[in-house]
């Protein structure tokens, strides 16, 4: 019942809009961000990107820590496999990864709000099309609101 | 300012530029990179700048020409540069051409390039040399070849050139059947021999753009509308009374070059447009070439029974040396197998990399004039790094409160420098000069006990919740 009542006060709102974390390692996706700005590709105004030096440096934690912020969406973006700057930081990434969906599942995140990718420095077009499959799947999802502490909620409760 | 203490709003790449037509929900979104830049900036400190002693000599990688005027510009200023081949030859792609837009020979310059190369007291050339592994980074890199030795060097220039496409598929046009069909590398070979039977051409046909601009290679090669075009004008110093036809998509003869087409249309030389969905047909008939396609401008299909067909082919990238570089060095390709420079204006020959520089074939298809200027470029950047005695190194590196740390290792096992151990204590230690700041062990770390200096967890979640202000 909590979550039904902030999620129909927080669609109630006129167009409603997800907002999205993005984490971009430094060397690939940030470049491969940069690079779609260049070029003019254009994608959905609803990430909020972060530059981390790795994706590797993305800890469970902070991927949680966006959601309880109230991300609806997380992107979590490094370099292709075999081309991370810190030789394996996106295959820790990468597994970690998979231990957290596990985790967000169980947990009651639905799935398609978190969000795993490779991007190149080159990958402008790319990068775009990862930001407009991201917003898209997480608008079908709504609001997030399972690990967000809100007004809303806390009265429910 | 200490340059630790800036942080950026990415606010033109990142945001006007891709949300053009959403001119008020990309001015929330910049308000709110404002506040996460911010929130993120307050959290920082100023950093110490580590510094690495500069090791004063230079690697160049590929002895084109590229390499060699890379070689040589080091050598000139008296540091020790090695200069790898893998063939046995310097040169690269050089030898193969016969003269330049303005008539200049190559081999004769090529010749006397390598001579001064090889005879440089600072150069010393490994052929038959492969990279095995690469060690270190700016100010100290250390690079073991095939043969086991190894290198010690401050920079390193990545010259490994190009290739030639070899025409396949629809692009084939019965070369390596048909023995009149050559590339214009097998042109001006005979050229080079100085092939008599050439002046007994009567008819000859250059097909234009044979691999570029398609799907697979949307790029132009820069160089073969004017090398086609030149080749068509030497046949005409050959046999004036020789007929030539172009068959091309577009013309690029820029800058200058310009003077060779009009040179060119002025010795009678016919230029067709061709399209993609209207490709020149070449078959055999009866023994002899026939060339069948469609002439636009006066609207009709011509057949031409040429005794030679030239076929003018795309440059591609060299992939597999490309690709081992690029991860030996960490430096970037673009999606056909180029590399990458940091910046196409900012920072046209340096790798995002420090201390690795770019030049030449390898970086997308260019002439030699260009691709010189582009090795001097690349040298005298590398340059400004050897100048100094020490050159900054990582300065954000890991941390570890010691207060907190637990003993249990998992950053020293997920650390791909080395750069973490145990003390004698079982407490972790980071050994500053080898940490590159990647932050796998942070992340890694249960403990919360590893940050990294200035990208913390809490100046990430400032940022991250400053996105959420409103
Ligand atoms: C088909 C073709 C036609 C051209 N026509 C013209 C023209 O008409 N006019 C003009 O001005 N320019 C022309 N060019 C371009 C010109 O040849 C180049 O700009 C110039 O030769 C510089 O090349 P480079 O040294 O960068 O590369 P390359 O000539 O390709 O040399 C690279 C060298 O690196 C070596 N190498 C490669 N990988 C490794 C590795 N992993 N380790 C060690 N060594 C390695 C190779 O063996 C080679 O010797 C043409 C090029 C091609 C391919
Ligand atoms: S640097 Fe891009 S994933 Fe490690």
């Amino acid at each position: 019942m909590t979550n039904q009542t902030s999620e129909t006060s927080k669609t109630s709102q006129t167009n409603w809009e997800p907002k999205i974390i993005a984490f971009l390692c430094n060397w690939c996706s940030y470049a491969g961000a940069d690079l779609a700005g260049v070029s003019r590709f254009q994608y959905p105004p609803n990430i909020r990107i972060v530059r981390v030096p790795c994706s590797g440096r993305v800890s469970a934690n902070i991927l949680l820590s966006a959601l309880k912020s109230g991300a609806d969406g997380v992107l979590v973006s490094g370099c292709h496999p075999g081309d991370c700057h810190y030789i394996s930081g996106n295959y820790f990434a990468r597994r970690r990864f998979a231990l957290l969906n596990n985790l967000l599942d169980f947990v009651g995140i639905e799935p398609g709000r978190v969000h795993f990718s490779w991007v190149s420095a080159s990958e402008g077009e790319q990068f775009a099309e990862v930001v407009k499959k991201v917003t898209d799947k997480v608008k079908t999802l709504g609001p997030a609101t399972r690990l967000v502490k809100s007004i809303d909620t806390v009265q429910a409760a | 300012m200490n340059q630790f203490l800036f942080e950026m709003a990415n606010i033109r790449d990142q945001d006007s530029w891709v949300h053009q037509h959403e001119p008020e929900k990309a001015t929330a979104k910049a308000k709110d990179l404002v506040r996460m830049a911010v929130a993120r900036v307050r959290g920082e400190g100023a950093l110490p700048y580590n510094m690495v002693p500069v090791t004063k000599s230079a690697l160049v990688i590929g002895g084109g020409v590229t390499g060699m005027t890379a070689a040589l510009a080091f050598a000139d200023q008296d540091y020790p540069v090695t200069l790898i081949e893998q063939s046995d030859m310097l040169g690269g792609n050089g030898r193969n051409i016969y003269r330049n837009w303005k008539g200049e020979r190559f081999l004769p310059f090529i010749n006397d390039l390598a001579a001064r190369v090889t005879s440089h007291p600072q150069i010393s050339v490994k052929f038959n040399s492969a990279i095995k592994d690469v060690a270190g980074s700016v100010g100290k890199f250390s690079t073991t070849f095939s043969d086991g030795q190894s290198f010690e060097h401050g920079v390193a220039v990545v010259a490994v050139g190009g290739e030639p496409y070899q025409p396949e598929g629809k692009w084939q046009f019965l070369h390596g059947v048909n023995p009149n069909v050559h590339t214009l590398l097998e042109l001006d070979k005979k050229f080079i021999d100085q092939d008599e039977s050439l002046k007994s051409i009567d008819q000859a046909v250059f097909m234009h753009c044979v691999g570029s601009r398609i799907p697979e290679r949307p790029y132009c090669s820069r160089v073969c509308c004017t090398h086609a075009v030149d080749a068509a004008i030497k046949l005409k110093e050959l046999n004036p009374e020789m007929d030539i036809f172009m068959l091309y998509r577009d013309v690029r003869t820029y800058g200058q070059r310009e003077r060779l087409y009009q040179e060119a249309r002025g010795k009678g030389i016919i230029f067709v447009r061709y399209d993609l969905d209207h490709l020149p047909q070449v078959s055999e008939e009866s023994g002899r070439l026939m060339i069948r396609c469609h002439d636009p401008i006066i609207d009709a299909d011509i057949a031409i029974q040429p005794d030679m067909l030239v076929l003018a082919t795309a440059i591609q990238p060299r992939a597999q040396s490309a690709g081992s570089l690029s991860k030996f060095f960490k430096c970037a390709i673009d999606g056909q197998g180029f590399l990458l420079e940091a910046h196409m204006k900012l920072r046209p020959v340096d790798f995002a990399t420090a201390g690795v520089f770019l030049a030449g074939l390898c970086h997308y298809p260019k002439s030699m004039e260009e691709s010189i200027a582009q090795a001097k470029a690349a040298a005298a950047r590398a340059s400004v790094i050897l100048a100094q005695d020490a050159v900054p190194a990582e300065s954000v590196t890991a941390v570890v409160n010691r207060a907190k740390c637990t003993g249990c290792g998992v950053c020293t096992e997920v650390c791909a420098f080395n750069a973490v151990s145990l003390d004698d204590n079982g407490l972790s230690v980071i050994n500053t000069a080898m940490c590159k700041g990647c932050g796998a062990c942070v992340a890694g770390c249960r403990s919360d006990a590893v940050t990294l200096k200035n990208i913390g967890n809490e100046q990430i979640m400032a940022a991250v919740d400053a996105a959420f202000c409103d």
